[in-house]
């Protein structure tokens, strides 16, 4: 516990990711292995069943401290975490000892022995950790309880420093990270030995990554030595197709095989032996459907019947990278492609397509059809030259991506209220609006965009133009405009404008604006119809 | 009731018997200001009070040919109808709280205030009064100081770590207080220079003239740099960080000490490698304790989380108000 309490605070105080790298694959190292097993399964993420709902504690932090109850809630949403309002509340009457008990026996006595519990019991235990625990401990004791840990590593970090402490290549263990386990020693012994044939075979390729073209098409040169195809608007993944499995990969090399459990029925129809990658689009009625009907399916760790039915999704195959087991990555992009026509000519299901080139005579044709991107919901073209193997990372002059410019519109900030965690103290969650008539109708919220300076300059006009306060938001005086920039509109019956805009992010800060030159919400709605038809 | 005594204005709190303002945030004829803080001595006024030991930073900050007259501690001035002293507020160097009394009731406007240990200024008294005009910059319960001498430890053990890594500790802090406070602290647990950046260096200088006992210092631009300061450490604003004049460091290990720092979600945000928890505000125990200790009926609160510790402390039967000021609501501002 103590030993686990140290990496965990190690962790939290730093911010460089080769520190908290190294912390952890020294502690994989040599840490008794069902110790290992829980920290693994807590630093990729996972958490322990909900044992307390939060409002219960709050009820018992009340009684406890002696505080209203309307204060606690107060307290926790300043401080933007429960758990850490409880140890902030509680590390005066701490004893201070730390509990000298290994990991996994304190999350069996101190944690999972709490499911079976009375309420009065609980309330027992529970309050009696709070008063025993050192602060560092009770934060953890606290993260445990309700939820997870969040101490700034993701899945990718933790699989790092597994295969540093195991000297195995990451993506393998990856691989005996996904699905169900349970944290215990024979799992953890297990993620130490060797790779075997097939966890090999299930390792994704480095994914090839296209470059923006910044400057005029025609730098390029002849069209007929391009193969152009549509930038497709979805979430790109790698499909390896084995005798007995399927595997996606997503281009941060995470297995999301179990998200898109109808992609995996669709390709065993394939042949065993090929690696594909593609693009997973939201599809219905033979067409891409927007970006959000996908970000549904995204996140989860299974996806049940309704969504199936609600947001199906296609797999638009672009490359294919391996076939009849060998790597064939060498070739010329041409060659590959009419390959991948050949092993997609093998399978009748519609849920796997090719990616059709985009024909054209010149580059001017080619820069109207960009154009014309938007209302085929496309992000743009991929433009590839038809000589180019496929490579490793991010190499120029073999893929470039020709995006569509950002639609922008200008409007007022209205509404304002604070961050969580960590930006728990500054005005960062901003609340924009567009003119209809002389009222100004939010349009949509935004928070990324500005720079640290900005954002605290913003936030300290926030403080002095205030207008009125409704609990953490403040309704500002309507008089700073900003360009914001989104890559799609479109109606919505779930907003007062009945419109919602997709990546809203802050272009610009127009102080050169006055709040009577933004743009209004006849504005923004002809924007939407221009994409709709 | 009657009139009350201090009531805020445009220009800032203002007591009528008297005819005169209180730390105003826009130019005046008489200005009494607590202390040296930006937020609260403003340029601009005809005519300054304030305390003997705040005037050489208040000449700093607003010039030196502004007119400020000193008004002794504890000595009683008339002004108008009314009576005025000074009392320290514990806050930094000269900082003050003001007694206001008429002959019928007494009031206390304590600006900034904090009860903990700080060498570095004269202790915080404790004013009998009816009304009590208080910050709240730190008013929930999650702030609750760790022992200042604690921090002090904290911050000499991040240091020596670094040090025998080879590396620098820069310590981001504000110039003004926090910065003397800590260099006060370290006395006892360092005979070692302490290096300064250049904002910190006129406001030391005057600590040290006023006669404060603090660690050895020499200004950064002073020292070869070629060891990218290796082992030392340095105090710089918080402005600093990630600005130019940080390259001169090697590999530096960062560090803010600040309130918000008790805030686990601050100190990632911030980005500083360590956050230790120093205050120059009360903290919430110490707040309930001093309205307590003046015997106060009537609380107003100031800056910062003033709707909270009304409503508070409306429950616990005082009479308890917000006033409206423009001072910095994140304190410590500078």
């Amino acid at each position: 516990m103590e030993r686990f309490s140290r990496l965990f605070h190690g962790l939290d105080s730093t911010t460089a990711t080769n520190r908290k790298l190294a912390l952890m694959r020294d502690y994989f190292r040599d840490v008794p292995a069902a110790d290992g097993a829980w920290a693994v399964y807590l630093l990729a993420g996972r958490r322990l069943k909900r044992l307390i709902g939060p409002s219960r504690l709050q009820d018992w932090l009340a009684e406890t401290t002696g505080l209203p109850r309307w204060l606690i809630t107060e307290t926790r949403e300043h401080v933007g975490d429960l758990a850490e309002t409880i140890t902030l509340l509680m590390d005066a009457d701490t004893s201070g000892e730390p509990d000298p008990r290994a990991l996994h026996q304190w999350i069996d006595e101190q944690l999972l022995c709490l499911r079976d519990d009375d309420e009065v019991t609980q309330r027992d235990r529970v309050v009696a950790a709070w008063r025993a625990l050192p602060p560092d401990q009770c934060f953890l004791f606290n993260k445990l309880l309700t939820g997870g840990l969040r101490v700034g590593v993701s899945q990718t970090l933790v699989e790092r420093a597994l295969a540093e402490a195991t000297a195995l290549p990451r993506t393998v263990i990856a691989g005996r990270l996904t699905g169900q386990w349970q944290p215990d020693e024979a799992f953890y012994r297990g993620l130490f030995e060797p790779a075997s044939h097939d966890e090999d075979a299930s390792r994704p390729y480095p994914f090839f990554l296209a470059h923006p073209l910044e400057e005029s098409a025609a730098t390029l040169g002849a069209v007929d030595d391009w193969l152009v195809e549509w930038k497709w608007d979805g979430i790109r993944a790698q499909m390896l197709v084995h005798r007995d499995d399927v595997i996606l990969w997503s281009r941060g090399e995470e297995v999301i095989t179990a998200q898109f459990p109808e992609l995996r029925e669709a390709a065993v129809s394939l042949p065993a032996g090929t690696t594909l990658d593609g693009e997973i689009v939201a599809w219905r009625d033979g067409q891409v459907q927007p970006f959000f009907q996908l970000q549904r399916r995204l996140g989860r760790k299974r996806v049940g019947r309704q969504l199936l039915r609600e947001a199906p999704v296609a797999y638009i195959a672009f490359d294919q990278l391996e076939a009849e087991d060998t790597d064939c990555r060498d070739r010329p992009q041409w060659q590959r492609r009419e390959s991948l026509a050949a092993t997609i000519d093998t399978t009748a299901d519609e849920r796997l397509m090719l990616s059709p080139l985009v024909a054209a005579r010149d580059w001017q044709e080619l820069d109207s059809q960009r154009a014309a991107a938007r209302e085929n919901r496309v992000e743009g073209l991929m433009i590839k030259h038809r000589e180019a193997a496929y490579g490793v990372g991010r190499r120029k002059g073999a893929w470039w991506k020709w995006k569509i410019e950002p639609l922008t519109v200008d409007a007022v900030l209205i509404y304002a209220q604070p961050g969580h965690g960590r930006r728990a103290n500054l005005y960062t969650d901003y609340t924009f609006g567009v003119w209809h008539g002389d009222e100004l109708i939010p349009l949509t919220k935004a928070y990324s965009g500005l720079n640290d300076s900005e954002i605290r300059r913003l936030d300290h006009w926030i403080r002095r133009h205030t207008r009125e306060r409704y609990g953490p938001v403040r309704a500002v005086e309507p008089a700073q405009v900003f360009e914001l920039a989104f890559e799609g509109i479109q109606p919505s019956s779930r907003h007062k404008s009945g419109l919602a805009l997709r990546f809203p992010r802050i272009a610009r800060w127009r102080e050169d604006l006055g709040s009577h030159d933004a743009d209004t919400l006849a504005q923004a709605r002809e924007l939407a119809d221009g994409i709709a038809g | 009731m009657g009139q009350d005594l201090i009531e805020p204005t445009e220009h800032g709190l203002y007591c009528a018997a008297g005819d005169f303002y209180i730390d105003p945030w826009r130019p005046v004829e008489r200005a009494v200001v607590t202390h040296a803080h930006a937020d609260h001595a403003r340029p601009g006024s005809h005519r300054y009070y304030a305390a003997p030991s705040s005037i050489p930073l208040l000449k700093k900050r607003l010039g030196a040919d502004t007119r400020i007259e000193p008004l002794h501690w504890q000595h009683r001035y008339r002004f108008g109808d009314c009576e005025v002293s000074l009392h320290p507020a514990g806050h930094i160097l000269g900082s003050a709280q003001v007694r206001v009394g008429d002959g019928h009731r007494v009031w206390v406007a304590s600006g900034d205030f904090k009860r903990g240990d700080d060498p570095s200024c004269e202790p915080f008294e404790v004013v009998p009064c009816d009304t009590f005009i208080s910050e709240a910059t730190f008013a929930l319960p999650a702030y609750r100081w760790p022992a200042p001498g604690d921090t002090a430890q904290a911050i000499h053990d991040w240091w020596q770590t670094n040090a025998a890594e080879g590396r620098a500790s820069v310590l981001f802090t504000y110039a003004l207080g926090k910065a003397q406070r800590i260099l006060a602290a370290l006395r006892w647990l360092t005979p070692d220079t302490v290096y300064l950046h250049g904002a910190a260096v006129p406001l030391t200088r005057i600590y040290r003239q006023a006669g404060i006992a603090m660690a050895p210092t020499a200004p950064v631009s002073e020292r070869d740099s070629s060891d990218g300061f290796a082992g030392e450490l340095v105090i710089a604003p918080p402005s600093a960080h990630g600005s130019q004049w940080m390259r001169r460091f090697r590999r530096p290990s960062t560090a803010f000490a600040s309130g918000w720092m008790r805030i686990r979600g601050n100190r990632r945000r911030r980005g500083f490698d360590r956050g230790f928890v120093l205050s120059d505000h009360a903290d919430w125990p110490d707040l309930l304790r001093t309205f307590a200790e003046t015997g106060a009926q009537r609380i107003l609160t100031t800056h910062g989380r003033a709707d909270e510790l009304v409503a508070y402390l409306r429950e616990q039967g005082y009479r308890a108000s917000p006033l409206a000021t423009a001072y910095s609501e994140t304190g410590e501002a500078d």
